[in-house]
């Protein structure tokens, strides 16, 4: 009871007048910065958080620049898909999986659909996401905390181990794929022993690594136009879509079909969010990977199930309130978006940490009220925005193709001020192209170079816990089930394979 | 398409062959180490600098000696077409789309984003896209002054621009 009550002050709190504008505000911030390709959450919250200092001198504390931020990190969850499904790029590594479907409904003409459902699953993951937060905080926070080194790498073997078990793809291009996406983290120094590794030609843009931005933005925005360009042949438009008003409530009326991989989505995104280091995109790609597994209809992913977009928006935006809460509550940020937020609470001067409850409630639970308030807005903002959306998608090729060269070189500069990137971006743009072509599944690769410099430090860590000894992943009780569920789907293919074999010899 | 195939597994392996070598190299200002001591375990310390990177890429050597098997028992799609990796549309899109994309960034380290952005989209639009006149230049405009107002101006994200660089000063005193 004292909960509900905490909460519903938090709430008259954010909802009044200025925390109410600087919600409607960060939320139309984020939608737009979440779907440009290049700019993500954390490059929103991160350029404007200068900005949160005009605000605080006007408003005295830590709550309503917190609400502007966070406001900004909703939008841009929810601006993501937009990139995603309309062109085809995502707009940030946790739209990545929505792609895989929402954008064959778009080609199809069903973008207003792609668009409502995922505006609709990432309503739902807010939702249930902010419920469990306000709920469920102390004892989410416990099961984070017996999280150890073993049980994160494991986790990420999990994510890798659905692309391999359920991608469909050629198995050996897409372990490849992953492969090559974790070497290419590598580049750069070794943050464990300081050495630097892979500075290829003793070029000195490697020696900060190859950043995700710039390997997504290659294959997405180069490689992707430039497969378009070469498949489509017409040059004339991508797709014609007849939005109305009632093809919108049509659409929503569509929602109801996607239910499974909402609920998916909800409860996966939002305990993969709250681990430490985990965050939005491996919960969006894995609850993608969970729905196909247990879909009556997974042929159907990957051609335009409206599942396939529902349960990655479900679980990016559930896993972004589940991230706020190790921050929140430990000050370990589960996401980067996350470590930029709690580097502004310890400018705004508080301590994120366990006594934040006790301590700071006037600043925790407006925070927390503001997280259901800008959920209503930026759902309500998505869906009046849509028919502004689908217009680009009628626009041209010829226009939208350079629009979208342009957005991607500049995008990439923007968000690491350097050229090198840019070019490195470009070549790996053309390279995609051209494997895309023989079948190489790319978005291992981009999911891979996300992971890798968590699971790189994870995996040494451990096995210098246990002297080298690989049992600990195995061993441990959590670590354990979810290592053994990997190497199961690693090996489901090869299973499936001799399955096949026998029964032809039957 | 066949031809590729096998032509990208090879060249694929030889890239692994070469990240595993360049996983071993010792740090420069310690050369007495002898090249792959990194890649074990370092009593200690624990897996050395190179332990992820050369056995990932050992992985990606074995991927691609499997993609060569399976190309040689056709089994992929690929490997079993006779089509052509890239037709002549195909070609002339690689020239004409990726060499103008290359040509725009060569053209960034001259006029800078703001030049390059009208050139390109202006080639793109008028050259390829055979739009009339007034369609490219509103487009072409309108987006180099979008960048810049989002960019330099509210974003605060100096974009390039090389020998144009005078020209936007009297913006800058203007808007900031």
């Amino acid at each position: 009871m004292d909960v509900l009550i905490a909460l519903w002050q938090g709430i008259l709190i954010a909802l009044e007048p200025i925390n109410l504008g600087l919600a409607v505000i960060g939320v139309v911030v984020g939608l737009f910065v979440g779907a440009m390709p290049g700019l993500g959450s954390v490059n929103g919250v991160a350029i404007l958080l200068p900005f949160t200092f005009v605000i605080q001198s006007f408003t005295g504390g830590a709550t309503s620049p917190m609400i502007f931020l966070a406001s900004i990190y909703y939008g841009a969850m929810y601006g993501g898909a937009i990139s995603s499904i309309t062109l085809g790029i995502p707009g940030a590594s946790t739209a990545v999986a929505t792609t895989f479907d929402g954008r064959p409904l778009a080609l199809a003409g069903k973008a207003h659909v792609a668009l409502v459902v995922a505006a609709l699953a990432s309503f739902a993951g807010a939702t249930v996401s902010n419920l469990l937060f306000t709920g469920f905080a102390p004892l989410l926070a416990d099961v984070a905390l017996s999280f150890g080194n073993p049980e994160i790498f494991a986790l990420m073997l999990l994510a890798f181990a659905t692309f391999v078990g359920l991608g469909g793809d050629d198995i050996p291009k897409t372990l490849f794929s992953i492969c090559f996406g974790l070497v290419m983290a590598t580049v750069g120094f070794d943050i464990i022993s300081g050495e630097p590794r892979l500075v290829f030609f003793d070029l000195t843009g490697f020696t900060h690594g190859i950043r995700f931005l710039v390997l997504a933005i290659g294959v997405y925005g180069i490689g992707e136009m430039m497969w378009t360009i070469n498949t489509s042949r017409t040059g004339t438009n991508m797709s014609k879509v007849e939005v109305t008003f009632a093809s919108v409530v049509e659409a929503i009326k569509q929602f109801k079909q996607a239910w499974r991989g909402t609920a998916i989505g909800s409860a996966l995104g939002f305990f993969v969010g709250i681990l430490p280091a985990a965050g939005a995109t491996p919960g969006s790609l894995m609850a993608y990977g969970i729905s196909k597994m247990t879909s009556r209809r997974s042929a159907e992913f990957g051609k335009g199930a409206l599942d396939g977009v529902a349960a990655p928006e479900a679980a990016n935006n559930s896993a972004s309130t589940g991230a706020m809460l190790p921050m929140m509550t430990l000050g370990i940020p589960g996401s980067p978006t996350t470590a930029v937020l709690l580097a502004g609470m310890v400018i705004w001067g508080l301590q994120p940490g366990p006594l934040l409850f006790t301590d700071q409630p006037e600043f925790v639970w407006p925070l927390i009220g503001s997280f259901y308030i800008s959920n209503f807005v930026a759902v309500a903002v998505n869906l009046l925005f849509i028919p502004v959306f689908l217009w680009m998608l009628r626009m041209p090729f010829t226009i939208l193709a350079p629009l979208i060269f342009v957005l991607s070189l500049v995008g990439t500069y923007a968000a690491y001020m350097d050229m090198f990137d840019v070019w490195l971006m470009v070549i790996f743009g053309v390279g995609a192209f051209l494997l895309r072509i023989l079948d190489y599944p790319l978005a291992p690769a981009v999911l891979a170079i996300v992971l890798g410099p968590i699971a790189e430090p994870k995996l040494r860590q451990s096995l210098l816990l246990s002297d080298g000894d690989f049992s600990i992943f195995f061993t441990r009780p959590i670590a354990g089930p979810i290592t053994v569920i990997a190497i199961l789907l690693i090996l489901l293919p090869l299973l499936k394979l001799i399955r096949d074999k026998l029964r032809k010899t039957a | 398409m066949r031809v590729a195939e096998i032509v990208t597994a090879i060249f694929l392996g030889v890239l692994s062959i070469y990240l595993m070598w360049k996983s071993g190299e010792p740090p420069s200002w310690n050369p007495d180490v002898p090249r792959f001591a990194n890649i074990g375990f370092i009593e200690g310390e624990g897996p050395g600098s190179g332990f992820w990177p050369f056995w990932l890429s050992a992985i990606m050597l074995l991927t691609c000696i499997w993609t060569a098997v399976n190309w040689y028992r056709r089994l992929t799609p690929a490997s079993q077409s006779s089509e052509q990796f890239l037709d002549g549309y195909g070609k002339r899109m690689m020239l004409v789309v990726g060499g103008a994309l290359f040509g725009f960034l060569a053209l960034i380290h001259f006029v800078g984003f703001y030049g390059a952005i009208p050139v390109f989209m202006i080639y793109y639009m008028r050259y390829l896209g055979s739009h009339g006149w007034f369609l490219t230049f509103t487009v072409s405009v309108t987006l180099t002054v979008i960048c810049f107002f989002f960019f330099d101006i509210a974003m605060r994200i100096v974009l390039p621009k090389g020998y144009l660089e005078p020209l936007f000063i009297p913006l800058y005193n203007m808007f900031l």
